[in-house]
């Protein structure tokens, strides 16, 4: 039942508002960093509410300034995922309706789940349990 | 004489407001008493649950989970651990199964009776309120019994349950239930037909259907709006298939609908309860699973039915004992997100019905 698909950044818009006639309900959009391989990963998460068709979306971008089109024009609920993204790793989403930081305050500086970010001033918690 | 003039004004509302349930703040911009945009604020509560989360190993996770929708913990951790075992491949005993399902309702019961209270608190009526929360005090009292915490509850673990119930306790859920189907009358009675609060919900804050799916909406909100769909019949999880109930829907997504689904909910969970009392199996009460648990590479995406809608962990696993991303997907943050849009053209007044039908938890919301 879970398909999985694979596209380049420049393909997205295309591909996602042909997938919306299938897939109507998109339950949640997140990236996962991965520093070695240098790239971050989109992950869109969509299913059909109708017969749970359910399709993983994956788009890789670079580390180095990420950016992509917005898709919250085939599904607004991609909106607050999208500035949650923004927020969280940094990417850009062009053509969004308001990209600002949702969960951290405007002033913060860097992305904090980004793998390499450190907050200033804070010390790593010691591993306990290898 | 000078001549009079009007203007647009903004105004903030909350994070101390008490009807936005926590610390949401929406910024109005007001033309008299209407609503002409509504900038919602997030974050007061965020506290990068999902960062901490790749520095912690699997088992200890749970009590984050806890604090996420801190409402209904039993359904966080229940979809925290159903993700973990499915991509750990975990089996697990029939009698926990139950258990599970009857904790979920239970919460389930406790949660929208929070709701149904604050809501009718926030519409001027302060009676349901106290019935509310005579009732919610047995569940927690049930709760107490069982895992040993009124709100916090960290009662699931991989493969089980933090400890089995005593024959009190089911004793005492059979009892709740029992009685407890009159008391959701005694709430209607008060509410259900009152024309001051039917004058507050009804046609008020309407959400299309196609709406509903466009902006990700889940629970009561998407079935409010006329859509049948329940993820414990769409995609079952633990044993819900076995048991038999309604999946209860509005026709036209406006207030008052959404406060009839979560009433007519807690009926069905009285049912399934019911069931899950009946056939509970004797046996384990938990499988033999690591501390330490390492899970294979790889990802997963389990989503349950959470009090509030869908409810999922996406974990990413590099073979380690801790998770490489843990990702969220809370149903308030995407309830949420179909605020700015609906609140423009309703009045102040209706924004304070249109958010506490909203059932929102910011918990969840700023994670």
């Amino acid at each position: 039942m879970i398909e999985e698909i694979k596209i380049g950044k420049d393909e997205i818009l295309d591909v996602c508002l042909k997938l919306k006639e299938s897939c109507d309900f998109l339950a949640f959009v997140t990236a996962v960093d991965y520093p070695e391989r240098g790239l971050l990963e989109l992950v869109y998460n969509l299913r059909s509410l109708t017969d749970n068709k359910n399709v993983i979306l994956k788009v890789e971008l670079p580390r180095e300034n990420p950016e992509i089109s917005s898709v919250a024009v085939v599904w607004p609920a991609a909106e607050w995922h999208e500035r949650e993204i923004f927020d969280l790793f940094g990417v850009k989403f062009s053509g969004h309706p308001d990209l600002r930081r949702i969960l951290l305050p405007e002033d913060w500086q860097g992305h904090p789940l980004l793998k390499d970010y450190v907050k200033p001033g804070v010390i790593k918690r010691p591993e306990t349990i290898k | 004489m000078t001549e009079l003039k009007t203007e647009e004004y903004y105004l903030s509302m909350g994070p101390q407001h008490p009807s936005t349930h926590g610390v949401l703040r929406l910024l109005l911009k007001l033309d008299g008493e209407v609503i002409l945009q509504a900038t919602p604020d997030m974050g007061y509560i965020h506290r990068g649950l999902e960062k901490i989360a790749e520095n912690r190993l699997y088992l200890q996770i749970i009590p984050f989970t806890d604090r996420l929708d801190y409402l209904s913990s039993m359904s966080n951790n229940l979809a925290y651990v159903l993700a973990v075992e499915k991509l750990a491949n975990i089996a697990v005993p029939p009698r926990v199964e139950y258990l599970r399902v009857i904790m979920a309702e239970l919460n389930r019961i406790a949660s929208h009776l929070i709701w149904l209270g604050t809501l009718a608190l926030d519409l001027g009526a302060i009676t349901p309120f106290l019935y509310c929360f005579r009732e919610r005090e047995q569940v927690l009292d049930l709760f107490e019994m069982s895992a040993g915490a009124r709100l916090t509850y960290n009662y699931m673990r991989f493969g089980g349950v933090a400890r089995d119930v005593s024959t009190e306790f089911i004793k005492g859920t059979a009892d709740f239930i029992k009685k407890f189907g009159s008391k959701i009358t005694e709430y209607e009675a008060l509410l259900t037909n009152n024309p001051i609060f039917l004058a507050r919900t009804k046609q008020v804050g309407i959400i299309t259907p196609k709406q509903a799916i466009g902006y990700g909406l889940s629970g009561p909100l998407l079935r409010a709006s006329g859509i049948k769909y329940d993820l414990r019949r769409a995609l079952p999880y633990s044993i819900y298939e076995k048991f038999s109930f309604d999946i209860p829907t509005g026709e036209l997504g406006d207030c008052w609908d959404r406060y009839i689904v979560r009433i007519r909910e807690m009926r069905e969970s009285i049912k399934i309860i019911d069931q899950a009392l009946a056939g509970l199996p004797a046996g384990d009460f938990k499988a033999k699973v690591p501390l330490n648990l390492k899970l294979p590479a790889g990802e997963t995406y389990v989503p349950i039915e959470s009090p509030r809608g869908e409810f999922g962990f996406y974990i990413v696993s590099n073979g380690t004992n801790k998770p490489y991303r843990l990702k969220i997907r809370a149903p308030s943050f995407c309830n949420l997100s179909i605020i700015s849009n609906l609140l423009k053209g309703w009045k102040v007044a209706d924004v304070v019905a249109i958010l506490g039908t909203f059932d929102i938890v910011l918990g969840e919301v700023d994670r």
